[in-house]
């Protein structure tokens, strides 16, 4: 669905709210997290003796590992669907340099010290692409874990190159991860919602992304 | 010897401390594989097949005296088969006991991920617990010599235990008690030194195999099965034997400074994000002033 035609939808939207999400980027966005958390917590269980509870709570262990790589491939399929949806709005530009400059500001709330930012901004698109680079790493490293005795024994280092490249690229996703689930549900209220509902008060959408506001609810047409 | 040789000294996927841990029997099990009196009858690998009541499975003819390509889960126990040419140009057939080797410092239990599917008992045999196996074949990555085996039907892994159900009973392995040329011996690790290390001078001395040495690899802290070979140099003519055998590097830094790092980072980042909203708190969406545009 393009951007232009998503305010539009005046069924589902209250007065004095526009659209942000549409229920497909809803829908995929919790399809993503179910399916990321899933293999977050079992992975964290191999990961780590003190927390190898979490795969007997999940289950068992064996469970554990039978579903984790299956619902890794869900979640593929989620990063894919969510690259369709989100491609375009999450390309980084020049004006995302611009605000990069000001992270500081923007990490000490002086949101006035901040350049406007269209519908994500610099943070979201970086968290969204470390993401999706970080899918692709766990999709190779974890197809070569889920059947290690088809690797000849003669590169048997492919094998332990595998466990390390997923182990890395798990802890980068989960640094992002974690960033990602304090801004949405603490640091910038109102988002949460947004995901939820689907729709956002016009001051939070000039307030935290003016340049979308304008392009697609600053027209005297809309609320 | 009596059950208590079963005390377990190292536990797979663990948290926090061993019962067992630090303890040393005054003698180590050890099984002693003298490749030089191995005629490659294959007496060993029925009785092992036997012994674990498995059925007897098919054998793959590859125009070689081997069984079959490599070890199965329901076969812990082959003999490698290969024709080797030396140096002076004499041609021999090298016979080999394959099976795990019982490290000291067994990769495959460092691997592993689950609390308790790979023990090592207090007499050095490492033993996998397939009612905790979670199927992840970490071991099959850790192990350097290539011997854990999956069954793909029940996703559990199993290999050699030397027979720790008839050692903690006080009988011998199974293997042992059937080779008929005594090439195989069976008793205290140091014991069994003693003896591969007058085989192997015997050897040296009186034939013409003047290399022949024992083959208990330090890189993996010794191992519980030892071997004399006619060319201690030269291990790997012998199907594969790794010259110095070690946890690969990898899975060391995988278990090790990158767990560390990882949870410590892990919980720095959990840490920092509460921090952050205790010193800044939430971004409110209230419109300082209006900017017109
Ligand atoms: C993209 C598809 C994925 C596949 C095919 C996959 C596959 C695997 C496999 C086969 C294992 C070995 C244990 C097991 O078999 O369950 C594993 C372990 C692990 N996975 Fe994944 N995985 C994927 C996605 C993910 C995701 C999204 C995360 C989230 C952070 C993750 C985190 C982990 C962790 C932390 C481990 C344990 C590593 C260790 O033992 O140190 N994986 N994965
Ligand atoms: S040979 Fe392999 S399976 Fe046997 S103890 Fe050593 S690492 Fe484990
Ligand atoms: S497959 Fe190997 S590493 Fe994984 S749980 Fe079983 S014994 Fe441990």
């Amino acid at each position: 669905m393009s951007s232009e035609a998503m305010p539009l939808s005046p069924a589902s939207v209250p007065a004095g709210e526009i659209q942000r999400y549409t229920f497909q980027e809803r829908l995929c966005h919790w399809f993503s997290a179910l399916t990321y958390v899933y293999c977050l917590l079992t992975g964290l269980a191999f990961y780590t003796p003190y927390l190898f509870w979490i795969a007997v709570l999940l289950g068992s262990g064996a469970t554990s590992r039978f579903w984790h790589p299956i619902v890794g491939l869900g979640f593929l399929v989620s990063i894919l669907w969510m690259h369709s949806l989100w491609r375009r709005d999450m390309t980084i530009s020049g004006k995302d340099k611009q605000w990069l400059d000001q992270v500081n500001n923007y990490a000490t709330n002086r949101d006035n010290l901040v350049p406007p930012q269209d519908r994500f901004n610099a943070g979201q698109k970086l968290f969204y692409w470390v993401m999706f680079w970080g899918t692709i790493l766990l999709l190779i490293s974890g197809l070569l874990m889920w059947f290690p005795e088809y690797i000849s024994f003669r590169v048997a280092w492919i094998r332990s190159l595998a466990v390390l490249t997923h182990e890395c690229a798990a802890l980068i996703t989960i640094g992002a991860f974690i960033i990602h689930v304090y801004m949405g549900l603490f640091l910038v209220p109102g988002s949460g919602r947004a995901m939820v509902r689907g729709h956002v008060p016009a001051a939070w959408a000039r307030v935290h992304h003016r340049l979308w506001y304008d392009r697609v609810a600053g027209k005297p047409s809309s609320t | 010897m009596s059950n208590g040789t079963l005390q377990i000294k190292a536990i797979s996927g663990h948290a926090g401390p061993v019962p067992g841990r630090d303890t040393s029997r005054d003698y180590d099990v050890c099984k002693l594989i003298d490749v030089t009196t191995c005629i490659g009858c294959k007496a060993c690998e029925v009785a092992c097949v036997e012994w674990n009541g498995y059925p007897f499975r098919e054998t793959v003819f590859d125009n070689t005296y081997q069984t079959m390509p490599d070890l199965e889960w329901n076969y812990y126990n082959l003999i490698r088969f290969n024709e080797h040419i030396a140096e002076d140009g004499t041609f021999s057939w090298l016979m080999r006991k394959d099976q795990c080797m019982h490290c000291a410092d067994p990769g495959c239990l460092r691997a592993c991920p689950a609390d308790g599917a790979i023990v090592q008992y207090s007499n050095g045999i490492v033993d996998f617990q397939q009612e905790h196996c979670i199927g992840c074949e970490y071991c099959v990555t850790g192990c350097p010599f290539n011997i854990p085996k999956f069954n793909k039907e029940t996703k559990k892994v199993h290999k050699c235990t030397l027979c720790s159900d008839r050692v903690g009973a006080g009988l011998e392995p199974a293997c042992i008690k059937a080779c008929p040329t005594g090439c195989l011996h069976f008793g205290s690790k140091d014991d069994m030194k003693d003896l591969a290390a007058k085989r192997a001078s015997q050897l040296r001395e009186h034939t013409a195999y003047k290399n022949a040495g024992i083959y208990d690899p330090p890189g993996v802290g010794g191992t519980h099965v030892i071997y004399v070979l006619h060319d201690i140099n030269n291990p790997e003519a012998y199907g594969g034997l790794p010259k110095d055998p070690r946890v690969p590097l990898l899975v060391r830094v995988w278990k090790r400074p990158l767990k560390w790092l990882g949870n410590l980072a892990m919980t720095a980042g959990v840490l920092g994000v509460v921090a952050h909203y205790i010193r800044y708190g939430p971004k409110e969406a209230v419109e300082k002033k209006e900017t017109p545009k």
